[in-house]
């Protein structure tokens, strides 16, 4: 991993691998900060999904909130740009009765120049319990995770290109919600994989609940060099990784995020890796589609599509929500004394 | 010797009838604590004939010693049949201890509406309230002091246990 700057102070981000699960568990093994899916164990992953689920029917309630984080206080730590994540983020805060700041980096202190480490410091001042964080950096939550006062939880809210792990754990929900056993399944991610925290989080996390097969549709220059150490089938023909799939993930073709050109146009993107109706049709017929948000239509999904019958893009917005707030206050839970 | 659950719940299903009887209530919506009070609670609505679905309440989330011990790790969905507001709820749960476990159940209840009334119906009271709360309707009452607890073991038989306290453990029954 590379050395970086977080807003003026340089710092050696910690490597991804064994070393998160030592700062995102505790002891005995439950979790603290939820950092990355990586080398969870897989009766953790499915006390997660257990406990969301417990949270995915509060609708049915006249008041759709629980008093558990009651007097805590989350801080939406935010030094990118995203819509959905954060205000799932924050109904789910405010759904477990917490108080909610949100804190948008680039359009306050890091303008004057002010660290990240004075800006953590600050706010734990304000007697804060927990920050969830998204940053272009790889490795920024576990930076800030090894920083925080003790009492303080980090979650992850996508780094760089690293991890996105809520993502991935809403994805499993909505899968499971659908399809039940995932030793059974074959689930096919399409796009964009090099650019994408989102894959990396779903790959590991769809192989340690044991998918029977894991395929990665892209074309090379949009893989990953250590693709072939994931445990996933790779494809490079759209056709064939979608043959027999139970679900399909699309992924968003990062614009901004390509600084080298990896391909020749996005109209030659959809015709041989966008999803179209008629490529839908190789799949299983019960197959679900997915997608992480936002969708370019025309890009990398085909209108038709996103919104047709096996869509079930807009459930895992409806789930993300149900999902941090297990993790919340699941992480929340363990700080006590 | 520890009292014969059928027994008690008999006594239970016949103190319930007479306490609806005298309040004119004729179709109560039956709620079980997870997860004693919920097999105490789909006996208890067998033996009074109520045909609305049962109720069961997992109080994980509104909790209060979430401060001090953190999680459940086992929370399950609570199921509430229907829309609580101006409904007469019989609300079941195994043991009656310190009343606290009673108090989170109340705050969940009223999420989901404002029932007319809410009757609690207990297998078990026995000593060591800390909160001014009582049942209606008890199968039986023991003395356990402060170095023994009561559990409901079930779900086929159900049975009533004694056991020690260990010192570390929750003492919210």
């Amino acid at each position: 991993m590379t050395e970086v700057s977080l807003a003026g102070r340089p710092s050696r981000l910690p490597e991804p691998g064994p070393l998160p699960n030592r700062l995102q568990l505790t002891d005995d093994g439950q979790l603290r900060h939820m950092l990355t899916i990586e080398g969870l164990k897989r009766e953790l992953l499915t006390e997660i999904l257990d406990t969301a689920e417990s949270f995915a029917n509060m609708n049915e309630k006249a008041v759709k909130k629980v008093p558990l984080l009651r007097g805590k206080t989350i801080v939406n730590l935010f030094f990118e740009a995203s819509t959905r994540t954060r205000t799932t983020f924050e109904l789910a805060a405010k759904r477990l009765s917490a108080d909610v700041l949100n804190i948008n980096v680039d359009t306050s202190s890091a303008v004057k120049g002010e660290s990240l480490l004075d800006t953590l410091r600050n706010l734990e001042a304000m007697n804060v319990d927990m920050f969830v964080v998204r940053h272009q950096e790889s490795g920024a939550a576990h930076f800030i995770a090894r920083h925080v006062a003790p009492g303080i939880s980090v979650l992850n809210a996508g780094d760089g290109r690293h991890a996105h792990p809520t993502q991935a754990l809403l994805d499993m929900f909505t899968i499971r919600r659908h399809k039940g056993d995932f030793t059974k399944l074959k689930v096919a991610i399409v796009g964009d994989i090099l650019h994408s925290r989102v894959a990396r989080s779903q790959i590991h996390a769809l192989n340690i609940l044991q998918t029977g097969e894991v395929r990665v549709v892209a074309p090379c220059s949009l893989l990953p060099a250590d693709v072939d150490q994931l445990g996933v089938q790779v494809y490079d023909n759209l056709d064939e990784g979608l043959r027999d799939v139970d679900v399909i993930i699309m992924l968003r073709l990062q614009r901004e995020r390509m600084e080298h050109a990896h391909l020749p146009s996005e109209h030659e993107f959809y015709r041989l890796f966008g999803l179209t109706s008629r490529r839908l049709q190789l799949a299983h017929p019960t197959c679900l589609v997915m997608h992480p948000g936002p969708a370019n239509r025309g890009v990398e999904i085909e209108s038709a599509v996103a919104d047709g019958p096996h869509s079930v893009i807009l459930e895992q917005v409806t789930y993300g929500i149900s999902v941090r707030m297990a993790v919340m206050s699941m992480v929340m839970g363990v700080h006590q004394t | 010797m520890t009292p014969d659950v059928p027994t008690l719940l008999d006594d239970m299903a016949e103190q319930a009838r007479h306490h609806l009887a005298t309040r004119g209530i004729d179709n109560p919506i039956v709620v079980g604590i997870h997860s004693g009070g919920v097999w105490i609670a789909e006996h208890l609505r067998e033996r009074l004939g109520v045909e609305r679905p049962l109720g069961r309440l997992d109080i994980s989330f509104y909790r209060d010693d979430f401060s001090r011990i953190g999680m459940h790790p086992q929370v399950r969905p609570s199921e509430l049949p229907e829309d609580l507001d101006g409904e007469h709820v019989l609300l079941v749960d195994d043991v009656l201890f310190t009343g606290r476990t009673i108090r989170a159940a109340l705050n969940e209840l009223f999420d989901y509406g404002r029932p007319a009334s809410v009757t609690l119906a207990v297998l078990v009271e026995r000593d060591g309230r800390e909160l001014p709360i009582a049942a209606a309707i008890v199968g039986a009452h023991m003395e356990l002091g402060n170095t023994e607890q009561i559990k409901l073991r079930g779900p086929e038989p159900l049975r009533l246990e004694r056991v020690a306290i260990e010192p570390a453990e929750d003492p919210d029954a």
